[in-house]
């Protein structure tokens, strides 16, 4: 599984990355490979405010659909909208081109309650490998 | 224009609109009468169609070799066993098309005065009755389409009752971890927020957790009995005292009631609103996924809310009732799916009680008998007495990268309907299997025989379950391509 | 018994692979106040006697075809070729289940994507799904849709719609914090535009409108999609399906979802039941569809599969976040439907259209000739319209019915200030010696 070192995570298998006064966020090739073939990715409006840890964002495989949180609170300032055709992305690059949203942060103390890449990468492997992230 | 084309052993079934050809005509259908009257000049020009629909354009011939084809491609109750949990295939009775479809019911026109249709409201009557001493339910609505639909209804009185009582600020309904998704659909759809209680390791509803969820904001607790594990929640009791402790209402998801028919009643249990689901427990057909119908059955001191109109009886007359001024309204247009609540009530007066209780006894004696088969080989999670279906696990076969619907897919090739699959989402890699009253013994030990030669396929074979089905007219389909790229019509495909 | 082939020496086998002496003990866990419950029912018939017992039932029951029958207002007595009856009869179309296994199913999903395409076909739009309860709950969904497309939160109903519909989407609407308005009509059934245009504001979510509408008239939509576009809001429309053989698509007049009573494909009345729901919508409004949708895909062979598509959005997989509850649809209904237009194919839909049209048009002319009755829907109609009688319609209903024949809907039903009209349908199935038995009947009863 790969964990890249320089990202911050959530216990709900999101990635987030400090971009200047923004945040970026996508969630883990962990959780691509669980959710398995991505169909279909519900994404926040711009403008949407968001708050810390409520699901503002659904992936759909053909099975089962999966609820994606706001690793912060903020305010939504960009969406990926290739997802839209090609929801695919998110399973073949979850950490580049298959990005969900950028946000602009309200309480930037909340980036420092989150999983580092050791955590993270300590989670999923005391994790059992069933059931949906 | 292309046609059916046959390669090896298998046919591949063109569109009719691949099929059709320009002058074809699939009936013999009457000459205009008043030909003078030209339309296209009668009537302004902005009104009109502005280019024919692309409709078939094929003979009767035709048309008929094309349906009768695609149906020879359907497993269906009449050719096959269907052993899917919570769904009831059980066998669908010829007696009731040939009644159905009777001029004298089939084409009646709802708004016929009453004293024009009484033998039509005299069937709905007896059967608003039957459903009542079935279920120990004081009132009934039959308009409900589907047991969803029913449930959405069930909601609405919920909150007209609490309203009527000052309480509408409750706004939360409860469903175990183990529902049917309609349940907390139903509930969210109509505005409440749900709150789901969990499991106990014994796969009943925890008693612990719903007393510590149970508060003055809750509307209704909904509930599967037996629940979807096939287990009875024998605790139903000190659950009713609690709910209705805290003055909820207790709700009753009716699609498991083949277990109890004639032997167990949900409004004995405390339940205050009840759907059932005539396709399933009344053996109403199927379809392909529809008609159904959920008739909703409530305690007296709901019965002022429920959908217009109900059928009366008045003396020797049977009358429909829309004086009704506290009902939630109608939730559809007319009175209810009449075709399949005649099936249903023949369903009824054909078995008589002794019939009804019989499918009940045989259904849950089917269902422990292949259980019985079936596990250890396969985990049995919860290793008691089951009702009329039980869940297995194929979790010990995730080593082999086999999952619960490759054994759905396997068996298709053996000439059974694959259990229903993935679901309660309380077991991993769930099967979950109802055979019905209906079954011989013989072909339940086929099935057993089946599922356990297919165990050791995916022991010893893994890739021969992994990508089955074989004998089918076709394979798997590419599922997440049709997610992805939807076609969803020929104009569609067209574009592709 | 027939319907039990379990038999007493299968009994006693079976108890013994199960492990138990007494079959009482596999319902040890029910509680024992709840056992043995009294329930009274009539006792059970065999076969010929439920026949001869509902062949009685069936014989009291005046119906369409003892009768002449003008009988319309959400109910349609069409003709269905007999191919319709003969192929949903096939044991394996009717007693299958749900597609969910779609190897097994490649029967019902190719005829329902059928259904599908041609529901696009019949009414312009982009994708329609696999079916709904009836017209008036497709309607209310298709209001749902335009909720949560514009997230806004009051629609804007035509009060020309059947009044069934109005009352379907109310009794969806009460409870939740949705609201709905009402929108008159003129003096010839016409959507009141300046009522529209008063109503029209920001929080409002679609326009909904009938056209042919309840009285029968078919109407020009351009103003009232400009004004709705304008606003922000949806435009849905409701309509007998086969008046598309003639008149202008929902497409054609730009509106965004249709939604209505598929019935008059195929479907005998039966009382008003089992019938379609049907709705289709522009293509960016296709996540939006509740429902089943059916698509085509290849399997790993390069076979072309039909298979349950977009799931995701349904109760069994979203649970409490899906948008809609429904599970079970009207699959077999649709399935007719789809018979239905394929056998009446690209010309017959448009036949079908003018024969119902000219049938009405005919016995509208024939009853505005005559001095006592006044034709009040006097626009552009297709099956059906409005007249004025100079009596209480119950007499006329009454003294037609001595003569062998079914009147039109009395509208002071529907409401009281609607005195002495009557809602009169005439479809393709009407001769014209029954039209004229008909005209001559009313004309000796008014004078």
């Amino acid at each position: 599984m790969n964990v890249p070192r320089e990202l911050r995570y959530t216990k709900t298998h999101e990635w987030v990355k400090q971009l200047g006064g923004r945040v970026v966020v996508g969630i883990t090739d962990y959780a691509q490979h669980e959710i398995s073939d991505v169909v279909f990715v519900e994404l926040p409006q711009v403008g949407q405010r968001v708050e810390a840890g409520k699901g503002i964002s659904i992936v759909e495989s053909v099975k089962a659909a999966f609820d994606i949180y706001a690793p912060v609170s903020g305010e939504i300032r960009a969406i990926n909208t290739l997802l839209e055709s090609d929801p695919a992305m998110v399973n073949q690059d979850p950490y580049g081109k298959g990005w969900f949203f950028e946000l602009a942060p309200a309480n930037p103390e909340e980036a420092d309650a989150l999983m580092t890449s050791d955590q993270y990468d300590q989670l999923i492997n005391t994790r059992s490998t069933h059931g949906p992230p | 224009m292309t046609t059916d084309v046959t390669r090896g052993s298998r046919t591949e079934i063109k569109l009719l609109l691949e099929k059709s050809k320009a002058g074809k005509e699939g009936v013999f259908l009457p000459k205009r009468k008043f030909p003078e009257l030209n339309f296209s000049r009668l009537v302004g020009e902005k009104l009109q169609r502005e280019i024919p629909p692309r409709l078939p354009e094929v003979t009767e011939p035709e048309l008929v070799r094309h349906f009768i084809n695609l149906s020879k491609r359907n497993f269906s109750v009449d050719t096959h066993f269907y052993p899917l949990g919570s769904c009831t295939m059980k066998y669908n009775p010829k007696i009731h098309e040939e009644i159905a479809e009777l001029a004298g019911f089939a084409w009646l026109h709802p708004l016929q005065p009453g004293r024009q249709v009484q033998g039509m409201l005299q069937i709905f009557y007896e059967l608003q009755e039957a459903l009542g001493q079935l279920t120990g339910m004081d009132a009934f609505s039959l308009q409900p389409a589907a047991g969803a639909h029913g449930e959405l209804a069930g909601m609405m009185i919920t909150r007209a009752y609490h309203e009527s009582r000052g309480e509408g600020e409750r706004h939360i309904v409860l469903v175990p971890d183990s529902s049917h998704g309609t349940n907390p659909a139903s509930a969210a759809q109509y505005g409440y927020q749900v709150v789901q209680i969990p499991s106990d390791p014994r796969g009943r509803v925890d008693l612990k957790m719903l007393a510590a969820t149970l508060d003055k904001r809750v509307a209704c607790l909904m509930l599967t009995n037996p629940n979807t594990l096939g287990l009875f929640e024998n605790d139903i009791l000190k659950i009713r005292d609690l709910v209705h402790g805290k003055g909820a209402l207790l709700y009753y998801d009716g699609a498991n009631l083949n277990a109890l028919l004639g032997t167990v009643r949900p409004g004995d249990m405390g339940f205050d609103i009840v759907h059932l689901n005539l396709h399933k427990t009344f053996t109403t057909p199927h379809g392909g996924g529809g008609p159904g119908a959920g008739p909703l059955g409530v305690v007296s001191a709901l019965a002022p809310f429920l959908p217009v109109p109900i059928v009366r009886r008045t003396g020797e007359l049977y009358g429909l009732d829309f004086d009704r001024p506290q009902s939630i309204g109608a939730i559809r247009s007319f009175y209810g799916s009449a075709g399949i609540l005649i099936r249903a009530t023949v369903y009824i007066r054909m078995l008589g009680l002794e019939g009804l209780k019989r499918v009940s006894r045989d259904a849950v004696l089917a269902a422990n008998y292949l259980r019985k088969k079936l596990s250890p080989a396969y985990p049995n999670p919860h290793d008691e007495f089951c009702m009329h279906e039980f869940v297995l696990s194929a979790a010990h076969l995730e080593k082999q990268n086999i999952h619960a619907g490759d054994i759905g897919k396997r068996l298709l090739d053996y000439g059974f309907h694959a259990p229903t699959v993935h679901f309660p989402l309380v077991v991993k890699e769930a099967l979950m299997i109802e055979p019905t009253e209906t079954e011989s013994k013989e072909t339940l030990d086929a099935f057993a025989d089946a599922m356990l030669r297919i165990l050791k396929e995916a022991e010893e074979r893994p890739e021969l379950v992994r990508n089955a089905p074989y004998t089918m007219p076709v394979g798997r389909p590419d599922e997440v391509q049709a997610a992805r790229k939807p076609v969803l019509s020929f104009r569609d495909l067209e574009h592709e | 018994m027939s319907y039990f082939p379990i038999t007493s020496q299968d009994r006693a086998e079976m108890l013994e692979t199960i492990g138990v002496e007494q079959e009482g003990q596999l319902f040890g866990l029910v509680p024992e106040s709840l056992r043995n419950p009294r329930i009274e029912l009539a006792p059970a018939l065999s076969e010929l006697e439920a026949q001869r017992w509902f062949r009685s039932l069936a014989a009291k029951n005046v119906n369409l075809k003892t009768h002449v029958s003008f009988l319309g207002a959400g109910c349609y007595e069409h003709f269905i070729p007999s191919v319709v009856r003969h192929m949903i009869s096939r044991g394996e179309f009717y007693t299958s289940y749900t597609p969910y296994q779609p190897e097994a199913s490649q029967g019902t999903l190719q005829a329902l994507f059928e259904y599908q395409s041609f529901i696009c076909e019949l009414t312009g739009m982009d994708v329609s799904n696999g079916s709904h309860y009836d017209g008036a709950t497709a309607l209310a969904e298709a209001v749902f849709m335009a909720f949560q497309e514009t997230k806004r939160r009051k629609v804007l109903v035509a009060r020309s719609l059947h009044p069934d519909y109005t009352r379907v989407i109310r009794t969806y609407l009460g409870g939740t914090n949705y609201s709905m308005e009402v929108i008159g009509f003129g003096r010839g059934f016409e959507l009141d535009l300046n009522h529209l245009k008063r109503e029209l504001a920001e929080e409002i979510a679609a326009v909904v409108v009938a056209s042919p509408n309840f009285f029968g008239l078919v109407e020009d939509l351009t103003e009232v999609e400009r004004l709705a576009h304008q606003n922000g809001s949806l435009l849905i429309m409701t309509a007998h399906p086969l008046s598309f053989g003639f008149y202008k698509t929902p497409q054609g007049w730009g509106a965004d979802i249709v939604a209505g009573e598929g019935q008059s494909l195929g479907m005998p009345p039966s009382f008003g039941g089992p019938w379609l729901g049907y709705l289709a919508a522009r293509r960016a409004l296709m996540r939006r569809m509740p429902g089943r949708l059916v698509g085509f895909t290849h399997d790993s062979a390069g076979r072309r599969a039909f298979c349950l598509t977009l799931q995701a959005r349904e109760q069994h997989i979203r649970r409490e976040r899906a948008s809609s509850n429904i599970c079970t649809n009207q699959a077999l209904c649709a399935i007719a439907a789809s018979i239905y237009l394929a056998a009446v194919g690209k010309t017959g839909v448009r036949r079908i259209a003018e024969l119902n049209m000219e049938n009405a048009f005919w016995l509208r002319s024939a009853l505005d000739s005559i001095p006592k009755i006044q034709v009040l829907t006097r626009g552009p109609i297709f099956n059906e319209f409005v007249i004025q009688l100079p009596r209480a319609v119950q007499d006329v209903t009454e003294a037609l019915f001595e003569q062998g024949i079914l009147a039109g809907l009395a509208l002071d039903q529907v409401d009281p200030e609607w005195k002495d009209q009557m809602l009169l349908c005439a479809t393709e199935v009407r001769t014209t010696e029954e039209l004229d038995r008909f005209v001559k009947a009313l004309k000796g009863i008014v004078g």
